[in-house]
């Protein structure tokens, strides 16, 4: 028997870490994995209370989340797109509205 | 106490953790690429010490065999190099590590003092698909279909997005 | 029974089904020599040992003594790392795997698989999915451009397959209602019209079975799907700078995961273990089993037929043939399915 809250810090945990990659890191990949990484965490909030509370309507909009995360990585198609134009990948370096 | 479902819960949360923060001190794309992959796969042991299983498989499938794939051919493709030191970056490391710390314990401290809730059993709520199946295909009908209109239109911006320009001839 | 009782037993099983596995991957790779040979109208191996079977042993010993090449410029950790992930997603598929009914020794009652798990048929997709960074891993960490192209497409390849590899496999989900892989085959159990056997290849899945084995050629990276390793295009592809044991590995994989796409459709289209059974009942524990392996054994068969036989599609062929046509097909049988159960 483990605490819910247990499953809930090592959610917390897990978004702060994705909070913190996306302030800290300059390559934009890289901040679309903290991205992901956030998305992450909150399935496993939404998973550990659909456990609790017996409701399995938490599982199924861990789907949604999924479809979310999926559309993000959608998003590479436009770091290629700048990386074509600007050809570079660090975040400081698009500092130019017009090329 | 040292149930096993904790020991199992201890050792993959660690490993999840421990991938998380491997993705914020490496440098090259590749390594936290890979560390985000380890940190879904122990996500999928978290989701089914909670019962979740049909949730833990497709967490495998699409999320560590599918999106993940994606990103890390991504990185292939445009050959990411390593990230530099710059002025932005060292700021940022300065600021934003102490201000998340801060933030995540002050979250964790009201999480742990107001929750009031209870112990969950090892596979406390079974998740079969057909129960899944059943809730995504009569109670949440309408989200499933808009967001499959919406993957279908991201699907199509990224076609048209990561195409090339087409040259024109005069 | 006890928890000591169920992993010593677990542990019996994964070493025979280990042993099984790699012996079986030796002899697959000695099968398709013999055969290509014979298609081409040459001998194939003869000289070590009686028609040629003991070539795998020197073909291994072979690999065993080379100089492993650690080569300057390569990423060294996933260098090493790539050939482990893809023989470790190769030979994890065999668990959910099942062969036959219960039997019982020495007192002891346990299924002829090591583990069955409700979800089986998920299991075996996800690994097949982590079974695409081995590839795309070892394409990129070697540092050159021969394996960045191979290891580009064959993971763009592998990936665009899954998807109708995934889809063709819902109508037998479908008709049997459960993911395990038992359940599934005991859905194919009995006959009808007394002879004709209720496998799911009769029962309306024909062109769900010939999507996945379109898909699964093209998941194996088996010709006619193999330009990411083909010898005349790309060097080697993604295993061009590995040599000796790594190379091994892959090679190893390779069959593998051959096998591995043969017990499945064996488990799902043609009623796996279920064939004729008579006799005593040691013969009757004993010829599900033989039965199971004889279908694989065809379906191998069938693998290196098809390799001796056609030439391989070029790449945006390929790719166009995986998503506007293979993907609609079994989008189709889907529907079909689900409207036929319906009513």
């Amino acid at each position: 028997m483990v605490p819910l809250s247990y499953y809930l810090i090592l959610g917390g945990i897990l978004f702060a870490c994705g909070v913190t990659g996306f302030l800290i890191k300059r390559n934009i990949i890289t901040i679309f994995m903290s991205i992901e990484l956030m998305l992450n965490g909150v399935n496993l909030s939404f998973v550990a209370f659909a456990a609790q509370w017996h409701a399995l309507q938490g599982q199924v909009f861990v789907f949604f989340v999924m479809v979310v995360a999926a559309e993000a990585a959608v998003g590479l198609a436009i770091i290629i797109s700048v990386y074509r134009t600007r050809e570079t990948l660090n975040v400081d370096q698009v500092n130019l509205l017009k090329l | 106490m040292l149930s096993v479902h904790f020991v199992l819960f201890l050792i993959f949360g660690v490993v999840c953790v421990a991938g998380a923060v491997n993705l914020l001190v490496q440098r090259h794309p590749i390594n936290s690429a890979l560390s985000l992959v380890v940190v879904m796969g122990s996500l999928a042991v978290e989701y089914l010490l909670l019962g979740a299983e049909f949730v833990a498989a497709v967490q495998v499938i699409v999320y560590a065999g599918a999106i993940m794939v994606l990103f890390v051919f991504v990185i292939m493709l445009l050959n990411a190099g390593e990230e530099e030191r710059t002025q932005g970056s060292r700021v940022a490391w300065l600021l934003g590590v102490p201000g998340m710390l801060l933030g995540s314990i002050l979250i964790a401290w009201v999480v742990l003092n107001h929750s009031g809730t209870g112990a969950v059993a090892i596979g406390a709520l079974p998740g079969p698909p057909k129960a899944l199946g059943w809730l995504l295909f009569h109670d949440f009908l309408l989200p499933f279909e808009v967001t499959s209109i919406l993957v279908l239109i991201a699907i199509m911006g990224a076609v048209v997005l990561a195409a090339r320009p087409e040259k024109r001839e005069s | 029974m006890g928890i000591a009782l169920f992993i010593f037993i677990s542990l019996i099983k994964i070493v025979i089904g280990l042993a099984v596995l790699l012996t079986g991957v030796a002899y697959s790779v000695w099968l398709e020599r013999k055969v290509v040979g014979h298609i081409q109208n040459r001998w194939g191996p003869t000289r070590v040992g009686p028609f040629g079977l003991l070539q795998p042993l020197a073909d291994g010993a072979k690999l065993l003594f080379k100089e492993d090449l650690l080569p300057p410029q390569v990423y060294k950790p996933l260098y090493i790392a790539a050939p482990m992930i893809a023989i470790v997603c190769a030979v994890t598929s065999i668990s959910v795997i099942p062969v036959g009914n219960s039997v019982t020794v020495f007192g002891v009652t346990t299924p002829l698989e090591i583990t069955d798990v409700n979800i089986g048929l998920l299991i075996i997709l996800g690994i097949t999915s982590l079974g695409v960074y081995g590839v795309a891993l070892s394409g990129w960490s070697s540092n050159s451009k021969y394996s960045l192209l191979g290891g580009l497409r064959a993971s763009a390849q592998m990936v665009s397959y899954e998807i109708a590899l995934g889809l063709s496999l819902v109508g037998v989900l479908i008709m049997a209602g459960s993911f395990s892989l038992r359940d599934i085959v005991d859905a194919q159990a009995g006959h009808f019209w007394g002879f004709i056997p209720r496998w799911n290849i009769f029962t309306g899945q024909l062109i769900g079975f010939f999507i996945y084995l379109t898909a699964a050629y093209a998941e194996t990276n088996r010709i006619p799907f193999d330009l990411p390793e083909a010898e005349t295009e790309l060097v080697a592809g993604y295993h061009t700078e590995y040599s000796a044991m790594k190379f091994a590995m892959f090679f190893m994989a390779e069959y593998a995961n051959m096998i591995t796409v043969s017990c499945v459709a064996t488990l799902l289209f043609l009623g796996g273990w279920h064939g004729l059974v008579f006799g005593p009942p040691i013969l009757q524990a004993i010829l599900p089993v033989f039965w199971f392996l004889a279908k694989v054994f065809v379906f191998m068969l069938i693998y290196i037929w098809v390799r001796g036989t056609l030439p391989r599609f070029r790449y945006d062929q390929l790719m166009a043939f995986g998503w506007k046509v293979l993907l609609p097909a079994a989008i189709v049988n889907l529907i079909a399915t689900a409207l036929a159960v319906a009513w």
